[in-house]
């Protein structure tokens, strides 16, 4: 009983920080719900702070530390409903810049062991990224963000295999980071193996924290490549793989980075029929963007796949494809006709401009498919 | 048509690109502030409806009791008009929020919100003051045109009027029904009788609500609150119906024909728009009051634009009228309203 062990001003101000949410059983916030139609209790209760709201996890950004020039770590504290991760996974991060909400995917750099209760994502800001550039440059302690439910199979077995192999490059380093804190506070250090590309010495991220480990813990080896430092070692490739790592093909391997030097590890571990002891993650999907062309348009409820010319509104492709499509003014103005975007680009056919999150809510009368494009229809 | 017999196809045309123009600058500036507006008025709202209720369980004390009621309308006329009606127009869907979204908002109103969007996002806005077209001329149920055709059952329309003033959203939800459509063949009455269902879970929960739940938890108090509950809702309907007669049925407001769509072009599209809605002067509370239907032309140029930005580009239309020739029909409240019920009151008669 937490009022009991912790004090009853201790179990307050944890409320009312946010720490702890008060605890309220789904047939109360049932009842309640005759005084709240037709909003729900947590339309009232996320108002007074957001981390209890359920209905939408939130979490409330608590430090921003900076990791390298152009990369900080957000520490997190997640509200009512977050189901706890394992190291390695990836969790949604939504965002408002400017007033609209963005979502990206990071990987979670913190292990679940860590003590008090927080989640870290480690972001690495791309040059002209909306939301990178933000989480950097901008985010400050109190911000609110959305989270989706921790995802991913980039994760540690249990049993943990005796002999691991971690290649990494960038900000590839960051789900890794989850394990190797994880393996570290556990105290349970098997022979594990790290390589990992950085530009500088200065631009590893965690550099310090992983030579620090490298340090306490005689069975983890670090290899560091500066691929742009002065008399650098150039970029990492697979062919290099032996000369650190010589039982490369006998561990077992974590990669991400960069697509291609995963493709070359995917194509390496392949080519010696080694393929099921690699796992890799790959933070961007290989998408190819297109200009002013259509695109593969596929609706998912209906299970209909048809080609849509850059210039026809997804609502006549759907309709002529047969698809129950929601539909009203047919020009933009009645908002009959949103869809919820599963993948892919549109183009606004009043502006030209491509636009397209995953799940972003899209009027199918006045947009195009720029490329293929999934619709939850 | 009179109100443009002095303009060309190309002054319309140019009509059209500069009401574009305003629009496209409006669209490239949303940001932060604009969230951060709707936002506000979002916990503004839900904190006076807290507050009114809580008020309202002190009722025993009259002060509370008005009070608390007080509170409530005000919240109640905010949730429906600066609020709801400007969601569920997709004004916020910019934002991304699925929180304050068209497609995932539910109002405090009898009428289900799926309904009500077919009705006013559709039909009305698209058909604005077409005869035949837009349901939302007389409602389907008051002669406000000369141009409709006279029956005996208008004699009492200024007595039917003012009753739908007081019960004014359960007139929206059984009108969003249209049960004159079923009548005359237009639908079946297998789907009315299914929207009707729709309406009825709806409006069952906002009866248990305001009349029931509320009342329950007062205890003693429960008759005081349920009458607090009861004038908060009729003050509310008796607002929004004022404010929004004032919108298109003032004099002056111009009513279309069928074949005036075949072929409309964006400008003439706009200019339809124009002269179709009316205007009430006031202050920024006034408008947010309105939920700034007081800028009902703007609205119809611009129906999916945030609300809180009408009252900028306003001197800009209005401007813009001038220059074309245009009617722009303002008017202070109390005038437009007063013009509403005379025409009310003369188109009763044949």
């Amino acid at each position: 009983m937490v009022a009991l062990s912790h004090g009853l001003g201790g179990f307050v101000a944890d409320v009312v920080e946010g720490r702890r949410a008060p605890k309220v059983g789904p047939r109360v916030l049932d009842a309640v719900g005759w005084l709240t139609t037709p909003l729900l209790p947590d339309d009232y209760l996320g108002l007074l702070n957001p981390l209890w709201s359920a209905r939408e996890l939130c979490g409330r950004v608590e430090a921003v530390r900076p990791e390298t020039a152009d990369a900080a770590s957000l520490v997190i504290r997640p509200g009512r409903g977050w189901v706890g991760h394992r190291a390695g996974q990836y969790v949604r991060v939504g965002v408002d810049v400017d007033g609209v909400r963005h979502t990206r995917t990071y990987s979670l750099s913190s292990p679940p062991e860590r003590g008090d209760g927080c989640i870290t994502v480690t972001v690495k800001a791309v040059p002209g990224g909306v939301v990178s550039t933000y989480l950097v440059g901008r985010a400050a302690p109190g911000l609110i963000v959305r989270l989706g439910p921790p995802d991913g199979t980039f994760v540690l077995p249990e049993p943990l295999p005796s002999r691991l192999l971690f290649l990494t490059a960038g900000s590839g380093i960051t789900p890794v980071m989850g394990m190797l804190r994880g393996m570290a506070s556990r105290a349970v250090m098997p022979d594990v193996v790290v390589v990992h590309s950085a530009p500088s010495r200065d631009g590893v991220i965690f550099g310090a924290e992983l030579r620090a480990l490298a340090a306490r813990f005689p069975r983890l080896r670090l290899y560091e490549r500066h691929t742009r430092a002065v008399a650098g070692d150039g970029r990492f490739t697979v062919a290099a793989l032996a000369d650190v790592c010589p039982d490369w093909s006998r561990r077992h391997a974590w990669a991400c980075g960069p697509t291609p030097l995963l493709d070359d590890i995917e194509r390496h571990w392949r080519r010696h029929g080694v393929a099921s002891r690699l796992r890799v993650e790959r933070f961007r999907p290989a998408v190819a963007s297109s200009g002013g062309r259509g695109g593969r348009v596929r609706f998912t409820a209906a299970r209909r796949a048809v080609y849509a010319a850059a210039g026809t509104p997804l609502l006549q492709v759907g309709e002529d494809a047969g698809v129950l499509m929601p539909s009203g003014c047919r020009m933009g103005i009645c908002y009959s006709c949103v869809a919820r975007l599963a993948s892919g680009r549109v183009r606004d056919l009043r502006t030209g401009r491509e636009h397209g999150d995953e799940g972003e809510l899209i009027q199918t009368c006045v947009s195009a498919a720029a490329g293929d494009v999934e619709i939850e229809l | 048509m009179t109100a443009i017999a002095h303009l060309s196809e190309v002054d319309i045309k140019e009509f059209g690109r500069e009401l574009d123009l305003i629009r496209d600058e409006v669209i490239a500036s949303r940001g932060a502030d604009d969230a951060q507006y709707i936002r506000r008025v979002i916990a503004v709202q839900r904190g006076l409806e807290a507050a009114g209720r809580t008020l309202l369980f002190a009722s025993v004390l009259p002060p509370a009791w008005l009070a608390g009621t007080t509170a409530l309308a005000v919240s109640k006329i905010l949730e429906n008009m600066e609020i709801g009606h400007n969601v569920l127009h997709g004004q916020w869907d910019w934002m991304r929020d699925p929180d304050i979204h068209s497609t995932t908002w539910e109002w405090d109103s009898a009428s289900p919100a799926d309904m009500w969007k077919h009705s006013h996002n559709f039909v009305h806005h698209t058909y604005t003051n077409v005869l035949g077209r837009d349901r939302d001329i007389g409602y389907s149920a008051l002669r406000v045109s000369p141009e409709q055709p006279w029956h005996p059952v208008y004699l009492a329309q200024p007595l039917y009027n003012a009753a739908l003033a007081v019960f004014f959203e359960w007139g929206i939800a059984v009108y969003d029904v249209e049960l004159e459509r079923a009548w005359s063949g237009e639908k079946s009455w297998g789907e009315a009788l299914t929207q009707l269902r729709h309406v009825l879970r709806k409006a069952g929960r906002q009866v248990a609500k305001d009349y029931v739940a509320f009342p329950l938890l007062a205890g003693p108090s429960w008759l005081p609150v349920l009458l607090g509950n009861f004038t908060a809702n009729v003050a509310r309907n008796l607002w929004s119906h004022t404010i929004i007669f004032c919108g298109h049925f003032p004099e002056g407001a111009t009513v279309f024909t069928e074949d005036q769509l075949d072929g409309e072009t964006r400008g003439d599209w706009y200019v339809r728009q124009l002269l179709g809605s009316s205007n009430i002067d006031g202050g920024p509370l006034f408008h947010i009051m309105s939920g700034n239907l007081s800028h009902q032309i703007e609205h119809h140029l611009f129906p999916d634009l945030p609300s809180n930005r009408y009252a900028e580009i306003a001197p800009r239309v209005r401007a813009l009228c001038e220059r074309f020739g245009l009617r722009y029909n303002t008017g202070p409240l109390a005038h437009q309203t007063l013009n509403v019920w005379k025409r009310i009151v003369r188109l009763a008669l044949p």
